[in-house]
């Protein structure tokens, strides 16, 4: 390169470098298109009409970005708010909740209210993805107890929801955006798993469907048959008949 | 009023220490339960029916249970000594650590002491989890100048590990491996408002020793 261009180059990242300065709030997100957890970001960034850059991730092949961002974890998805990370989705949903506080409050407002919300939180968080994950990648035995345990949880969290349109009451909600990511797993956990999750928990898949009928989560969520041929897919890697 | 704040704890319990110390901190009266985990009151279950543990805050006759979600309630509700920033990224944070403290370092140090099979590979691991831990201390305290909610929330690292390297016989906290988080395990245990609460080491000691022969019996 000669001088010249040496120049251009360093005038041109000067002035990206200034125009990035000046833009408000740069918002990426770093995700993967079939992750639940990538979702519960994506709804939450549209209930607050926050304009944000995608990145999708391959993570066989994690970018420099991302190992730079959580370089702990290693793990989609990271929110970079003008360019400081924040890791662990229900974090992420949290700190959204607080920054863009002028609309679509997320978490209730009584601090009661709050912790149950995170309580169910942290509950589908702890139970809802091995016990998802175990109904696909087990057979016999083992899978009857993967859906045991699966089924199990959802009873609990249908409990929990009981009449209300929604965890959060009459709102969409904190719990709501946990949840709802699964919704778009079950037809493939209900494939390999050879059961009906409407015939259990009705009224879970009712919620769901109201759900569904918010922009906001039927954008954000992935197309259940890519899922369940996505799922398939690792079912061959992973060598499960 | 003191009836109107109840803990339904177990000695020994660090996530049940936690309430404790978030409560001793913020000056609030409370009434505590002593539970013993292998008869668990009726109580306890009506409280906590999801998962039967402890801790439980009780106020206002409006049971919580898990112990950051608990510190978090009390953290909203007196306002007093705040334990989380209020800065949204740093809460964010904080968050993150004691989230990293409780799904990684715990499950670690359970294997490392516990589990003779998979003792080495958790002792590695818990090694490397420390690290970045003793990267992430700035100040005296995680929370900054004064005890914060991941200071509150390692107080498995502060003090139940140290106890468990005497009764297991692996160090893993050493000056040499970690400088900055052996001598904030030190502030923390000695601060004025957690040695109060805080199980005596010989004690824990005994009592962990206990559950540990129990155990490989």
């Amino acid at each position: 390169m000669n001088q010249e261009q040496q120049d251009n180059l360093q005038n041109a990242q000067e002035q990206g470098v200034r125009q990035k300065i000046a833009r408000m709030d740069e918002v990426i997100l770093l995700d993967f298109w079939v992750s639940m957890f990538g979702m519960r970001v994506r709804i939450a960034l549209a209930e607050k009409g926050i304009k944000y850059e995608y990145k999708e991730e391959d993570l066989r092949n994690k970018s420099v970005l991302l190992l730079q961002m959580n370089p702990i974890h290693k793990k989609i998805p990271v929110l970079i708010h003008n360019g400081k990370p924040i890791s662990e989705s229900l974090i992420i949903v949290q700190y959204v909740d607080e920054v863009w506080n002028e609309k679509a409050p997320l978490l209730p407002s009584d601090p009661y209210q709050r912790a149950q919300a995170r309580f169910w939180a942290d509950f589908i968080d702890k139970k809802m993805y091995d016990a998802g994950r175990n109904v696909w990648t087990t057979k016999g035995e083992e899978q009857e107890a993967a859906k045991k345990e699966f089924l199990g949880n959802l009873k609990l969290l249908e409990t929990e929801l009981g009449n209300k349109p929604y965890f959060g009451g009459d709102s969409f909600g904190f719990v709501d955006i946990a949840l709802i990511g699964f919704s778009c797993w079950f037809h493939a956990y209900e494939t390999f798993g050879n059961f009906s999750i409407e015939a259990e928990c009705p009224k879970l898949i009712a919620w769901a469907k109201r759900c569904m009928e918010k922009e906001s989560v039927s954008k954000s969520l992935a197309d259940e048959k890519k899922v369940y041929e996505f799922v398939s897919r690792m079912r061959n890697k992973l060598g499960i008949e | 009023m003191a009836e109107e704040v109840k803990l339904f704890g177990a000695w020994g319990s660090a996530f049940s220490l936690r309430v404790d110390i978030a409560l001793k901190l913020k000056g609030i009266n409370y009434e505590y339960h002593e539970e013993d985990l292998f008869n668990k009151s009726s109580l306890l279950i009506k409280y906590n029916p999801i998962h039967k543990k402890v801790p439980v805050l009780v106020h206002h006759d409006k049971p919580l249970a898990e112990s950051q979600v608990i510190l978090e309630y009390i953290d909203e509700t007196w306002e007093n000594y705040p334990i989380l920033p209020k800065d949204p990224y740093e809460r964010a944070k904080a968050r993150f650590w004691a989230r990293f403290i409780d799904d990684k370092c715990f499950p670690a140090i359970w294997k490392a002491y516990w589990s003779k099979d998979e003792r080495e590979k958790a002792v590695e691991e818990l090694i490397e989890l420390l690290k970045f831990l003793e990267n992430e201390l700035d100040d005296n305290f995680f929370g900054g100048e004064t005890v914060g909610l991941v200071d509150i929330v390692g107080n498995i690292i502060a003090h139940w590990l140290p106890a468990l390297h005497e009764v297991a016989g692996v160090e893993i906290l050493t000056e040499e491996k970690f400088p900055k988080l052996c001598r904030w395990s030190h502030e923390f245990v000695n601060h004025s408002v957690v040695k109060e609460v805080l199980p005596s080491r010989e004690k824990l000691i005994a009592f962990l020793r206990d559950r540990l022969e129990s155990r490989s019996s």
